[in-house]
Order: structure tokens, then C-alpha cells, then sequence
């Protein structure tokens, strides 16, 4: 394989890599071929099952005996926290993907990945925010819980600023892998923080060890809003890394065809 | 045996990781008293923050421990207790209390311990526990005698966390 030039970025379906398990879905044309199927179906679900998740959630479930009504953020606020860690864990399986194996679409997902995370954590924070504010007393305070959302919220941002800091796409990319995997260790901080210190945020009511601290008549529609809201997620980031895909298809295509040109002249 | 480069590169990035995170865990053990948001009564007595250093104080408030008064200018006061079972410390705050105050709730107030024992708190927040209950099972379990909300946490949630909510009375 020859090394392509520094400027040129990684030539996309030449270097698809063979082998078999899950390293086949890290060729572009098959992801291209894939999502275009699948995309259609992806944002038909998520628009019924957030439709349906939101009416349940803001219509027929009950509100809660100390919190009354305000209670309903949790239906925004608690997606929005799984939605940025997980979303975080998939950034950092995307970074190993990309420095391991240099499959040219995991840095193509990393890239793309980022921008969605950081809006995610920012509407985990704004609704905390707002819930915050009624119920504690407080929009902000500085416990465990909270700080380290916030530095999830930055590493989301750093990543997206540095992977595009760079003429080189190849380098960005490599930097951008290389911050997201140590911001990995985030992740438990922000699990297990109420656990390990004690925080003005209350502990886990759903992902605990017993049967969850919540009645189901709000556990259920919370859960239709996670699956929506990540259906939503999916959706608009698989779009982001096929335009991103397509476009790069594209920018190579134009430079071939100079290069072809400079050569008739 | 030869590795090959990417599975010497996976080799590095795992052992970079296991490097890290053991980092982190041995840091976050060293700061674990440090990164404590409130200091509960019985842990009080081993810091001693002394009366001029402002610190955070956390534990549920005492049941029928809550006393409303007004000072002489007309503003709100409260005097209540804190406790986390082995201790209680009195305190009085000036000022408007969140919403969520509530006697067997957890709060968390800052402010100064004064050389009588009288905590003043200048703020003070409302901690919300991770049940969550609709009314009438609230109402169910505090009728039924197998929760009173004063002495703090409800029973365990599989025990009402499927309940069925009696239909809602109107008007009630």
C-alpha cells in the first residue's frame, strides 16, 4: 500500500479493510449501501417513539408527591445524561477503532460524533439547571455529580475543536482519538460519583442494584423517551457521517480528475 | 513472537489505559475526603472547622425539629436540627426556604459553626432523595401506617413501586 500524500486525506474505498467480524462494517461503500436503507426506517421510529414517549411522559403519567409537575424534566434530563455518556463511550470505542486498526471511517464517526455529544451534555446541564433551580434551591452548585458532567461537556467540545485544529486531517484526527480515550476515565467518575462522595445530586434511581427507586407509571415513559431520544441520536449522527462520507468521496473525485487534467495539459 | 502493528498498537493504548485509570482511581482515593460537598454532624467534631471557616452541613432535617418565626425586621427564620443518626447539630437560617424543605428530607445548608453549637447557615438547599412516587401512593402508604415521610426514607421500592394508584378522587 503506498502512503498517500500528507495532504490528501485517507483514500476511502481502496483501502477498505478485508477480514471478517465486525472490521467488515468499517468499509465506506458498505456503510454507504447500509444506512441508505436504513436511515429512512431510523427516523420513523424515533419520530413515533418520542412522539408517543413525550405524550406519555407529559400527558398521562402521574407527577411526583414532593415535586409535583416539575417532575417531567426527568423525562428530557435523564435521556439527555445517558445519551451523553453513552454516546461518550461510543466515541471512545470510534478513537480505539481509529488508532488500532485506522479504520478511516471510525475517525469519520469520531469527527462527527463529537458536535451531537456536546449538544446532548449541553441540554443535560441546561434542564439539570432548570431543575435544579425549584427544587434545591440552586442552578448550580459544585458537587461531584455536576463538575464532572461539566468536564464531560468540555472534553465533548476540546475533541470536536482539536480533530478540526488540523491542515491535516489524519493528525486531527489522531490527537482527537488520543484525548477522547483519556477522557474515558470520566465515565465511572461520573457513574459512581454520587456513590463515592456525597453530592447535593441524589443517587441512582434506575440503574441500581434492587428493583428501581421509581414507580413504573414514570419509569415506563422514561424509558420510551431514552429509546426515542437515542433513536433521534443514531438518526442524526449516522446522517452527519454519510454527508461527511459523500463528501469526501466527492473531494476526492475532484482531485483525481485534476490530477488527470494536469496530466492531458 | 512478533506482534503485529496493530496488535502492538492495541497492546499500547490498553496498557496506556490500565496506566490511566490507575492513576485516576489512586488520585480519586487520596481526594476522597477532600471532594466531599457537605460535612455530615458526626464527622463535624473530627474536622473541627472552627468557628470562622463557612462549610457546608448535610443529613436529614429532624423530624419536629422545624420552628418558623419571623425576626425583628420581618424576615423569615427557621430554626431546625440536622442529623445523620449518631449526631445532631441545631440550625438557625434567615431567609426563604426552598420548596422541597421538608422535616425527614434531605438538606444541605452553608454556613458557620458558632462556639455555642449554633450552626448559621447564610443558604440552604433542599437534597432530593431517588424515590419517585406518585401522590396517591405517597398517600397510600402514609394511610396504610407503612411510611411516614418525618422519619425519613419510604420502604423498599419493590414494595410499592408497581402499586396500583387508587383512582384519583376528584377534586381532592
Amino acid at each position: 500500500m503506498s502512503t498517500p500524500a500528507p495532504s490528501s486525506p485517507r483514500p476511502l474505498a481502496s483501502t477498505a479493510p478485508r477480514g471478517g467480524g465486525l472490521h467488515r462494517f468499517a468499509n465506506p461503500g458498505r456503510f454507504l449501501r447500509l444506512t441508505d436503507r436504513l436511515l429512512p426506517w431510523l427516523w420513523g421510529l424515533a419520530a413515533v417513539v418520542l412522539g408517543a414517549g413525550t405524550a406519555w411522559a407529559l400527558l398521562f403519567s402521574p407527577p411526583d408527591w414532593q415535586q409535583g409537575e416539575t417532575v417531567r424534566i426527568m423525562y428530557v434530563h435523564v435521556p439527555m445524561a445517558w445519551l451523553a455518556m453513552g454516546g461518550y463511550a461510543g466515541l471512545a470505542v470510534a478513537s480505539l477503532m481509529s488508532l488500532v486498526w485506522r479504520h478511516p471511517l471510525a475517525d469519520i464517526a469520531a469527527r462527527e460524533l463529537s458536535p451531537a455529544g456536546a449538544m446532548v451534555t449541553a441540554l443535560c446541564l441546561a434542564t439539570g439547571s432548570l431543575w435544579g433551580r425549584p427544587m434545591w434551591g440552586t442552578w448550580w452548585a459544585w458537587d461531584a455529580r455536576m463538575t464532572s458532567v461539566l468536564v464531560l461537556f468540555f472534553l465533548w467540545v476540546g475533541h470536536a475543536a482539536l480533530v478540526r485544529a488540523f491542515d491535516e486531517e489524519e493528525r486531527g484526527a489522531r490527537a482527537g482519538a488520543i484525548l477522547a480515550l483519556i477522557g474515558a476515565v470520566n465515565l465511572p467518575v461520573i457513574k459512581w460519583s454520587v456513590d463515592w462522595f456525597n453530592t447535593l445530586h441524589q443517587t441512582a434511581s434506575v440503574t441500581r442494584i434492587g428493583a428501581p427507586g421509581m414507580h413504573t407509571g414514570m419509569l415506563y415513559p422514561l424509558l420510551v423517551c431514552t429509546i426515542g431520544f437515542t433513536l433521534l441520536f443514531a438518526a442524526l449522527v449516522l446522517a452527519q457521517v454519510r454527508a461527511a462520507v459523500m463528501e469526501r468521496r466527492l473531494r476526492q473525485g475532484q482531485l483525481a480528475q485534476a490530477r488527470r487534467q494536469e496530466g492531458a495539459a | 513472537m512478533k506482534l503485529s502493528r496493530k496488535r502492538r498498537r492495541l497492546w499500547i493504548v490498553v496498557l496506556a489505559g490500565l496506566g490511566l485509570g490507575t492513576a485516576t482511581a489512586l488520585t480519586l482515593t487520596a481526594f476522597q475526603d477532600n471532594l466531599v460537598f457537605f460535612l455530615a454532624p458526626s464527622e463535624i467534631a473530627g474536622k473541627n472547622p472552627g468557628p470562622e471557616r463557612a462549610f457546608r452541613l448535610g443529613g436529614l432535617v429532624e423530624a419536629g425539629s422545624l420552628v418558623k418565626d419571623t425576626t425583628a425586621d420581618g424576615r423569615p427564620e427557621a430554626r431546625f436540627r440536622v442529623t445523620d443518626g449518631p449526631a445532631t447539630v441545631p440550625v438557625t437560617y434567615v431567609g426563604v426556604l426552598p420548596d422541597l424543605f421538608r422535616e425527614g428530607q434531605g438538606v444541605v445548608t452553608l454556613g458557620k459553626l458558632g462556639p455555642d453549637g449554633q450552626f448559621r447557615a447564610s443558604e440552604v438547599l433542599a437534597r432530593h432523595d431517588e424515590t419517585y412516587m406518585p401522590p396517591e401512593v405517597a398517600a397510600a402508604l402514609k394511610r396504610t401506617g407503612h411510611w411516614d415521610p418525618k422519619n425519613g426514607a419510604p420502604p423498599p421500592a419493590a414494595s410499592w413501586n408497581t402499586m396500583e394508584p387508587a383512582p384519583a378522587r376528584q377534586g381532592s
